[in-house]
């Protein structure tokens, strides 16, 4: 390295700096401008197509082809019984688990807790490595492992279930429209909760010891120390989480819901996403249009909201 | 380590949360082996739903004959490339933009900032996105593969705040000496950054080998097609996998080990699961770091 770099700075002209900083001033936005550019085409430019919302548009023919209906879509909601009902259903999926979601959110932070609990310092590794993988898998291959374990054929689980008299021959785990919200759950957290509960680890691991050894010294047992230095050492990242999960309260993403979607289900697992796809399959562009617009802004209205609400609880903006 | 006396309540905790960490473990991993052994197994045993625990008669013809189904292997050679390509251009753009981003004599670099952070929390909506793909001619097209990640705003902030973290003087002793804002991003960011461009690295290379809503939408050719796409397909469309297992060449060499719809779905799940699988846990530990880090520095 030479002359350590401290050295050099007392020697900096700041006449000179300054100058040096005014001339870089343009130079740094041109090095960045292709970058904003691509954000500009893929984050900003979709939305001019809200603009579809308010046409009778078809696919194929030019928008200017087409005439302007004005709220006609968004009036459809509410006005047409038949859409009225379809929406209502589709929103108490999505909200039913969003909420689920929400409620066990605190999985991750008992499977951080009692991991950091077992003594054996290999088992905690060997859980940590292996609970982590489904992370990293896609939700078609999540539903292809579901669909060789649960199928009515040959799902080994379904087999085993018969034959212990769990379920009748022939039960389909995949294509019943009952328990939907809780299996869809149950496989979000099997894919997630070992790679949720990372964060909490950190946070642990970053919790003072000298806490844990001056209440050792007044007696506490593993449960006190559980209570009174893990658990609220673990709020403030848990809190975060959760009112940023607020905001996605209607943004329940598809991927999952489409890979695990069939014509049985289909009933109780149509979120607002893959609904909007569905619509916009049967070729109804507009009416999905009109929904996805709702949909972005009452998710950021349920941003602000949280925001806020972080703002007054603890003093703290999340965005 | 001292050894304390456990009270039963204690050894009766210890238990109960080595067993369901236990349980929970298993479950993570059985399935993944459960296709492995089915896989490699005969496949009349395996239709009638013998192998459970261990593989019985092991053969490797699932594989051979699948990999050679056509377009399997172009499949891979899509899901190869968008993953190479697509990761080396995100993690530089993401390296880079994030670097500038931590100057502050940048024009109007708070706006900058701002606005490409905000896009995690918006977006316009199915159709406006694909309507924009398509009047772009992004649709049929190799570019929608690449060009739509570059800007992935969680790895600008990563990157951001792990520059602002490394000592200025640094980079200005490096400036005063000369080095222009490339010069000093060669040779002294990336250097410094690697275990966050390392963590940035996976998670783009693992999004974009699972990636399969966008193949979904935009292709509509079979030569864009990804591997999770026909897998997806080939869970979904029996009939079209009936015909690829009759069309498949030498299809009367060995009648035991005759191709079922089941056998060819788990050959194809475990085939576009395996990378992963290898690949995992050798980077297990980094990326564990690599998140961990960002957590510290919120």
């Amino acid at each position: 390295m030479g002359v350590p770099a401290g050295e050099l700075l007392p020697s900096v002209d700041p006449v000179h700096r300054s100058r040096w900083k005014m001339k870089n001033k343009h130079k740094l936005f041109f090095m960045a401008f292709p970058f904003l550019v691509v954000t500009f085409i893929f984050y900003y430019l979709p939305i001019s197509g809200w603009i579809y919302a308010f046409y009778d548009f078809i696919p194929g023919i030019p928008l200017s082809d087409t005439p302007y209906v004005g709220l006609k879509w968004f009036k459809t909601i509410v006005s047409n019984p038949t859409q009225t009902a379809e929406v209502l259903r589709v929103l108490k999926n999505t909200l039913a688990m969003s909420s689920l979601g929400l409620i066990t959110s605190i999985f991750p932070v008992i499977f951080a807790i009692m991991l950091t609990e077992i003594k054996s310092g290999w088992y905690r590794k060997l859980v940590q490595t292996l609970t982590t993988i489904p992370n990293f898998i896609s939700w078609i291959l999540v539903y292809a492992l579901a669909f060789s374990l649960f199928s009515v054929d040959n799902g080994v689980i379904t087999h085993i279930l018969v034959q212990l008299g769990v379920v009748d021959e022939g039960y389909n785990f995949l294509a019943s429209s009952s328990n939907i919200w809780v299996t869809m759950i149950v496989w979000y957290w099997w894919k997630s909760l070992g790679w949720g509960a990372i964060l909490y680890l950190a946070a642990i691991a970053g919790i003072d010891q000298e806490l844990y050894e001056a209440v050792e010294v007044d007696g506490a047992s593993r449960f006190r120390k559980i209570w009174h230095i893990t658990i609220p050492g673990l709020i403030p990242t848990f809190f975060v989480l959760l009112l940023l999960s607020i905001g996605n309260l209607v943004n329940n993403g598809m991927e999952q819901y489409f890979a695990f979607q069939n014509a049985m289900n289909k009933d109780s697992i149509e979120v607002l996403d893959l609904y909007v796809y569905n619509i916009a399959f049967a070729n109804n562009f507009p009416f999905a249009t009109a929904v996805s617009m709702l949909k972005s802004v009452v998710s950021v209205i349920l941003l602000f909201a949280a925001n806020t609400l972080s703002k007054m609880v603890r003093d703290e903006s999340i965005i | 380590m001292r050894k304390k006396k456990l009270t039963a309540g204690e050894l009766l905790f210890q238990i109960m949360i080595y067993t369901l960490f236990g349980l929970f473990t298993l479950s993570c991993i059985y399935p993944f082996y459960y296709l492995f052994i089915n896989t490699i197994s005969s496949n009349d045993l395996s239709a009638a739903g013998y192998i459970k625990f261990y593989p019985r008669q092991i053969h490797f013809d699932n594989y051979s004959k699948v990999l050679r189904i056509s377009g399997l292997g172009h499949a891979a050679t899509v899901s190869v490339y968008r993953t190479v390509v697509g990761t080396l251009l995100t993690v530089g753009s993401s390296a880079f933009l994030g670097y500038l981003f931590t100057k502050k004599e940048m024009w109007g670099r708070s706006i900058w900032y701002r606005s490409v952070v905000v896009t995690m929390y918006f977006s316009a909506g199915l159709i406006p996105w694909y309507i924009t793909m398509h009047n772009l001619h992004l649709t049929n097209n190799y570019l929608a593969y690449i060009l739509p990640t570059i800007i992935t705003p969680f790895n600008i902030i990563l990157v951001k705040t792990f520059v602002e973290a490394i000592p200025p003087s640094l980079e200005e002793s490096a400036s005063m000496d000369g080095a222009g804002y490339m010069r000093v991003f060669w040779s002294i960011i990336v250097p410094l950054t690697t275990p966050i461009l390392a963590t940035i690295t996976i998670f783009s290379a693992v999004n974009q080998w699972n990636s399969f809503i966008d193949t979904a939408f935009l292709m509509t050719e079979t030569k864009y097609f990804t591997l999770q796409f026909l897998l997806w397909r080939y869970l979904n469309e029996s009939s079209s996998l009936a015909a690829l297992i009759r069309n498949s060449p030498d299809m009367a060499a060995s009648v035991a080990n005759m191709q079922t719809p089941t056998s060819v779905r788990m050959t194809v799940t475990m085939i576009v699961v395996l990378p992963i699988l290898i690949v995992y846990p050798f980077f297990q530990r980094f990326f564990v770091k690599g998140i961990m880090i960002g957590a510290v520095k919120g």
